[in-house]
């Protein structure tokens, strides 16, 4: 069983801190991480790897900084992990993005393809089912549990607002993972080792892999961002425990009147 | 000279932090308190490959150096002394050993189940009247057909009582001086091997620390590790490597008081506004800052000696000689910037000044580091 595991770097947004004059983010100094949805999929695909032999194969595009992740991704115990980068993908959106992701995948034929289920940067959760559509691929999102059931199929458990659907899906296919799934391994001392002194990262460029120009970078990105704001601090929340009925609803209405709303 | 760390440090780094805040720094409090060795650690120590870090891959350890270990041990020192010394008495003063100075079978038998971390290994040197002259070794081994029979007693053993692997000393000539000094393997159910008296200390409260009492032991002579009187050199040698490790148990605990004493500077406010605006809190960070920077620069430069198979002892020894002087000086001060918070059990700092302390005395007093520098000078 070959699993391809698509992360992305994303700035460590609990790191992340207000500049107080401005109110502005200070991304300076904030350390990158690989997104966590994203790192959920890659313990995903270990466990599959440790149960039932497969082999794993991480891919991200990104700048040459991305190595990083990568290499942390051979810490944890992945087999195989690739660099998709060149200037032609510089200002990708989702869609250019995916077409790129989903033509590296097409070379590398997995029987399965994890994504995570969205980016704390971005926050779209597109790219993931956008690669299964180009690839013309069953795809399962928000899975918080898989299983192997033989050779050929999966039975994954997606979230929904209101429950989970337990479904039975056919390989190869694409799902998209959340947080809650599973609880990331640590690396290993002699992994982060040989990360470094024996593993290599693979570089794809854009002669690597066979596409239409016209999809990707900023050319094939339909998406224009109007205008980008950053959200107001909130005051922390007050909870009040212990209160009866009658109290709470005191509470509610003196606040709602505080607020003019009432 | 480059000082800055390869990549694969700084991402040890990482991993040794995450691993300590998660599964450390929680019952570090708790293990003190309680007097508690935590063996459900020491698994998990073993399965992220914490035990057997400077051991070869072929032996069953992870391939990596005496830096990396020495980085593991600072790491979870800083959040917890028990941790860090178990760490560094099963893997300097028993797995090292065996590897440096043990036969190839010694090594299959022994080195690999320590080194994967299914056993926990220590190491038997000091005696009731052989502390600081370890020369002045009463443990006996005497030759009986097949087997040595060891007599005697071993105190303040580290890891004594979970440990599965001994390493211990014992006279096989009285008349050789430290030449008849020899080292054996001795495992935890050799008949005539028991674990006397547990010891309550004042710090690094969650390790175990015993006696060990030897009536009659036998021991193959296949355990007989290095060559019949080599003993007290093997143990000389290993101390020279358990330093790096110590200093850097001691680097740890200083490191943990200092970042403890910082955060808690910026939120305690006297006087209407926040400690760390004082200039007596900015110059006494300041010299505690300069002092961990120092003490680790020592470290590392005799931990990579180490790895360069260059001689390293004299540098082991300021290591730790300096490591451990500012491990106690910067506790102290915390719990002073702490106040009345220092010195209560409901903040880590007084655990830390307690558990700073025995880095000045085991492994090597300071005087006993102060007269292996004095010697390389001299």
């Amino acid at each position: 069983m070959k699993i391809v595991v698509c992360i992305k770097q994303v700035p460590d947004t609990t790191e992340v801190k207000l500049d107080p004059e401005t109110g502005t983010l200070i991304r300076k100094g904030v350390p990158s991480i690989i997104n966590p949805d994203d790192k959920r999929g890659l313990e995903a695909a270990l466990q599959l790897k440790d149960e039932f032999g497969a082999e794993v194969v991480v891919l991200t595009m990104g700048p040459p900084q991305a190595d990083n992740a990568l290499r942390e991704s051979f810490g944890m115990g992945v087999d195989q992990a690739i660099l998709l980068t060149d200037r032609a993908f510089a200002g990708s959106d989702t869609l250019a993005t995916s077409h790129t992701l989903a033509a590296a995948i097409r070379k590398i034929s997995p029987d399965l393809i994890i994504a995570g289920r969205q980016a704390i940067d971005g926050d779209t959760a597109q790219v993931g089912p956008q690669i299964a559509e180009h690839l013309n691929l069953p795809q399962v999102s928000y899975v918080f549990d898989l299983q192997k059931e033989d050779e050929k199929h999966l039975i994954v458990k997606r979230s929904f607002e209101d429950g989970s659907h337990r479904l039975r899906i056919k390989m190869p296919c694409l799902i998209t993972t959340l947080s809650e799934m599973n609880t990331p391994r640590y690396m290993s001392v002699g992994k982060i080792f040989d990360a470094y002194r024996e593993k290599k990262v693979e570089i794809w460029n854009l002669k690597d892999i066979d596409i239409e120009t016209a999809t990707l970078g900023l050319a094939g990105s339909p998406t224009k961002v109007q205008k980008s704001f950053t959200k107001s601090v909130k005051d922390k929340g007050v909870v009040y425990d212990d209160v009866s009925p009658k109290e709470a609803a005191k509470l509610i209405v003196d606040k709602l009147t505080e607020k003019y709303i009432l | 000279m480059d000082f800055n760390l390869d990549n694969e440090y700084d991402m040890l780094r990482t991993m040794y932090r995450d691993f300590s805040e998660q599964e450390v720094e929680p019952i570090a409090a708790e293990i003190d308190e309680e007097e508690r060795f935590p063996a459900e650690t020491v698994t998990k120590l073993a399965k992220f490959g914490l035990l057997g870090i400077p051991i070869p891959k072929e032996y069953g350890g992870e391939g990596a150096d005496n830096l990396a270990y020495s980085m593991a041990v600072e790491e979870l020192g800083r959040v917890c002394g028990t941790t860090s010394v178990i760490v560094s008495a099963h893997t300097s003063l028993c797995a090292v050993l065996i590897l440096e100075f043990g036969t190839e079978e010694q090594k299959q038998k022994y080195l690999v189940p320590l080194a994967k971390g299914e056993k926990l290994g220590a190491f038997g040197l000091t005696e009731p009247n052989a502390g600081t002259d370890a020369s002045a070794q009463q443990t006996t081994a005497i030759v009986d057909g097949e087997d040595y029979v060891l007599n005697g007693s071993k105190i303040f053993i580290t890891n004594a009582g979970y440990a599965d692997t001994y390493v211990v000393m014992a006279m096989t000539d009285k008349k050789m001086g430290t030449r008849g000094i020899s080292a054996f393997i001795v495992e935890h159910d050799f008949p005539g091997f028991s674990i006397g008296k547990k010891e309550k200390k004042l710090g690094i409260r969650g390790s175990s620390t015993c006696e060990l009492i030897f009536e009659d032991c036998r021991v193959p002579k296949e355990n007989l590790l290095g060559k019949v009187g080599k003993g007290f050199s093997i143990a000389m040698k290993t101390l020279d490597g358990g330093r790096i490790g110590i200093a850097s148990q001691a680097l740890g605990i200083a490191q943990g008081a200092f970042d403890q004493t910082v955060n808690y500077v910026k939120e305690r406010k006297q006087f209407g506004r926040a400690l760390s605006k004082f200039q007596n809190t900015q110059f006494e960070l300041a010299d505690m800052n300069t002092k961990l920077e120092a003490a680790r620069l020592l470290i590392y430069k005799a931990a990579c000696k180490k790895d360069q198979r260059l001689p390293y002892s004299a540098d082991a020894a300021r290591a730790k000689l300096y490591a451990a002087e500012v491990a106690m000086e910067i506790t102290t001060k915390a719990v002073q910037l702490h106040g009345g918070y220092g010195y209560i059990r409901e903040y880590p700092i007084e655990r830390m000044m307690r558990d700073a302390k025995i880095t000045e005395i085991y492994e090597g007093t300071s005087e006993v580091q102060k007269m292996v520098i004095a010697a390389d000078v001299l």
